[in-house]
């Protein structure tokens, strides 16, 4: 299968998942069946597929929220399921960003994107010119202070990205970052995403059902039951 | 200062469930606070008369009440006569009652005791103690209480007793008690030629130990202990501190139960929540650690609440006129270290659970079900 997927030399690729098969409830509901998958640093890879294919299971694995059953999933070079220190990859590898911002409504901008950073010991000087830095690339200078409740959809949608880049990943997982946004916002914040992991160098793996926005991304993946079944 | 906000954040988020926390553990620090300091007060009162103006305290051994101890007369004297020793009090106590007051402590002594020279006397002549049969003195409390001064006939018991004067001490249980000469009150209590302690000035603090072998060679029966060696042993006061600090100890019991429950809704109506940290990089023991915090800090707040709830009751306890005196609410810093201690121990430990299940949390699952 990984033929049929233009395989990058094993030295290249930042993330590569090997034969990965993952089901729950004690086998009865198989949702990864031998996901074979290269990805290259700094490119932006889109997983399509209808609701229920495998693409949030596939981005947990990658993201070492979870182990396959089956096969390897290698993360610049390691095998997840060898490592041991999680947190730390969580932590300066791995951003992520989902469909529903996941942010704590009662904390502002500025503490929601500060949690990661300082959670990983980052100094808060430091984080907060990190943060300046995020806010102005995404226009949400002026949010900082706002509470996470009085923000727009896509003002959340973007405070969700400043975060998962607080700690400078190397590689960012979106699950379905668009997918409660109206188009117009969606379009907005798809552009701010894909901007910013490439100018920051930043390897974006993204599922999504918006075969427009994933058709801007370098490559697109397919998935159904499981498998991937086309490739672009 | 971001993990104190996100603690505050998600208490304040159901404040008046926090609040009914707090309010558990500062009702338990104040119950304890308030038990506790009375009854050691009452301790410090009781010790306060056996230590008057002495260092040892005499009584006979292995008995758990020192109202059932009896100390021989002659005994008495010979301890008197011994070198080193100074001077020594036979008192002998007992309770007696009077219309309307079912217990009144009588302290019956010789008319040399360093209970009267220390008291200052508020009516009465000191010199007429001990001079006629029945003429009893009255602690200031107790004239007041029983309506009486000098020239009144007090009904005690089965008999009828002379007021020849009343005196004021600084302790509360001798303010409110009657001291009968020594001689009368062992005919009162039928215990003729006994005393129950007697209390013992030494010439040199540094004699106790020889003090203590001599009065061992004077009698097998008795036993002399210093002051403070005999607060620690009496067995009554052992009672009566123990059960402070269980009757104490139960309400801070409740108190954690109720941290323990708020904590356990927190985290369970905040799992996606706690997921969500951890994807961002949380630590398990980070994660623990803001429950934890969560709960110490409910816990320091409902601790400064309970103590200034305790003290507040101490101070009105104090002045109610009808238990004048025999409240001491004198808070020891130890008592009060320990009681906010065990409160913070407490939640803490109420919190435990509810933290381990939350460092259990695992993201992929709280996700999955989004």
């Amino acid at each position: 299968m990984s033929d049929m997927h233009n395989p990058v030399p094993a030295s290249q690729a930042i993330i590569r998942t090997r034969d990965v098969w993952k089901s729950y409830d004690n086998g009865a509901i198989a949702v990864l069946n031998g996901i074979d998958l290269e990805i290259e640093p700094g490119h932006a890879v889109a997983l399509c597929g209808p609701s229920g294919c495998g693409k949030s299971t596939l981005l947990h694995l990658v993201g070492g929220l979870d182990l396959p059953d089956r096969g390897t999933v290698t993360v610049k070079g390691e095998d997840l399921s060898k490592k041991r220190d999680m947190v730390h990859f969580l932590r300066h590898e791995i951003g992520f960003v989902f469909q529903l911002h996941n942010l704590i409504a009662d904390l502002t901008m500025e503490e929601n994107c500060l949690l990661p950073a300082i959670a990983a010991g980052r100094s808060r000087k430091a984080a907060k010119e990190r943060l300046g830095q995020l806010a102005v690339q995404t226009g949400m200078q002026d949010r900082l202070h706002h509470r996470i409740q009085k923000l727009s959809g896509g003002e959340r949608q973007r405070t969700a990205i400043c975060r998962a880049l607080m700690n400078e990943p190397s590689i960012l997982l979106a699950d379905e970052p668009t997918g409660s946004l109206d188009e117009r916002t969606s379009g907005a914040v798809f552009e701010l995403l894909l901007g910013l992991t490439r100018n920051q160098g930043v390897t974006l793996l993204m599922a999504t059902h918006d075969r427009g926005l994933a058709q801007v991304c370098d490559r697109m993946i397919e998935m159904h039951d499981g498998r991937i079944c086309e490739e672009r | 200062m971001i993990f104190l906000k996100l603690i505050i954040t998600n208490l304040m988020r159901h404040s008046i469930r926090t609040v009914l926390s707090m309010a558990g553990i500062a009702f338990s620090v104040a119950a304890m606070l308030t038990v506790v300091t009375i009854l050691q007060g009452s301790v410090r009162m009781f010790s306060g008369i056996l230590s008057s103006d002495s260092e040892m305290i005499v009584f006979e051994r292995d008995v758990s009440d020192l109202f059932f101890s009896s100390v021989p007369a002659d005994a008495a004297s010979r301890i008197a006569a011994l070198p080193t020793v100074q001077r020594a009090d036979p008192v002998l106590f007992g309770i007696v009652s009077s219309a309307g007051h079912p217990i009144i402590t009588c302290f019956g002594v010789t008319k040399t005791d360093a209970r009267l020279a220390r008291a200052s006397w508020v009516a009465g002549d000191p010199g007429s103690f001990g001079q006629s049969q029945g003429g009893i003195v009255l602690g200031q409390r107790a004239a007041g209480f029983l309506k009486a001064g000098v020239g009144s006939t007090v009904p005690i018991g089965h008999s009828s007793f002379h007021v020849i004067g009343v005196l004021k001490t600084a302790n509360g249980f001798e303010d409110g008690g009657v001291f009968m000469p020594l001689g009368d009150a062992q005919t009162f209590f039928h215990k003729e030629g006994t005393s129950s302690v007697v209390t013992v000035k030494l010439r040199n603090n540094n004699d106790a130990k020889a003090f203590k072998e001599s009065v061992s060679a004077l009698s097998g029966n008795l036993i002399a202990l210093e002051n403070e060696e005999f607060s620690h042993s009496y067995s009554q006061f052992k009672i009566l501190k123990a059960t402070a600090w269980a009757v104490g100890g139960c309400g801070l019991l409740l108190g954690g139960m109720g941290i323990a429950n708020t904590m356990i809704m927190s985290v369970f109506t905040r799992i996606r929540e706690i997921a969500i940290l951890r994807v961002n990089g949380f630590s398990r023991l980070q994660v623990g650690g803001v429950v934890l915090g969560e709960s110490a800090l409910v816990s320091a707040v409902g601790a400064a609440a309970g103590l200034a709830a305790g003290s507040a009751l101490l101070f009105a306890l104090k002045n109610i006129s009808a238990l004048d005196g025999y409240i001491d609410a004198t808070m020891q810093p130890l008592v009060l270290l320990v009681v906010v201690a065990l409160a913070l121990v407490t939640g803490i430990a109420g919190a435990l659970y509810p933290a381990i299940y939350a460092m259990r949390i695992r993201a992929v699952e709280a996700l999955r079900f989004e």
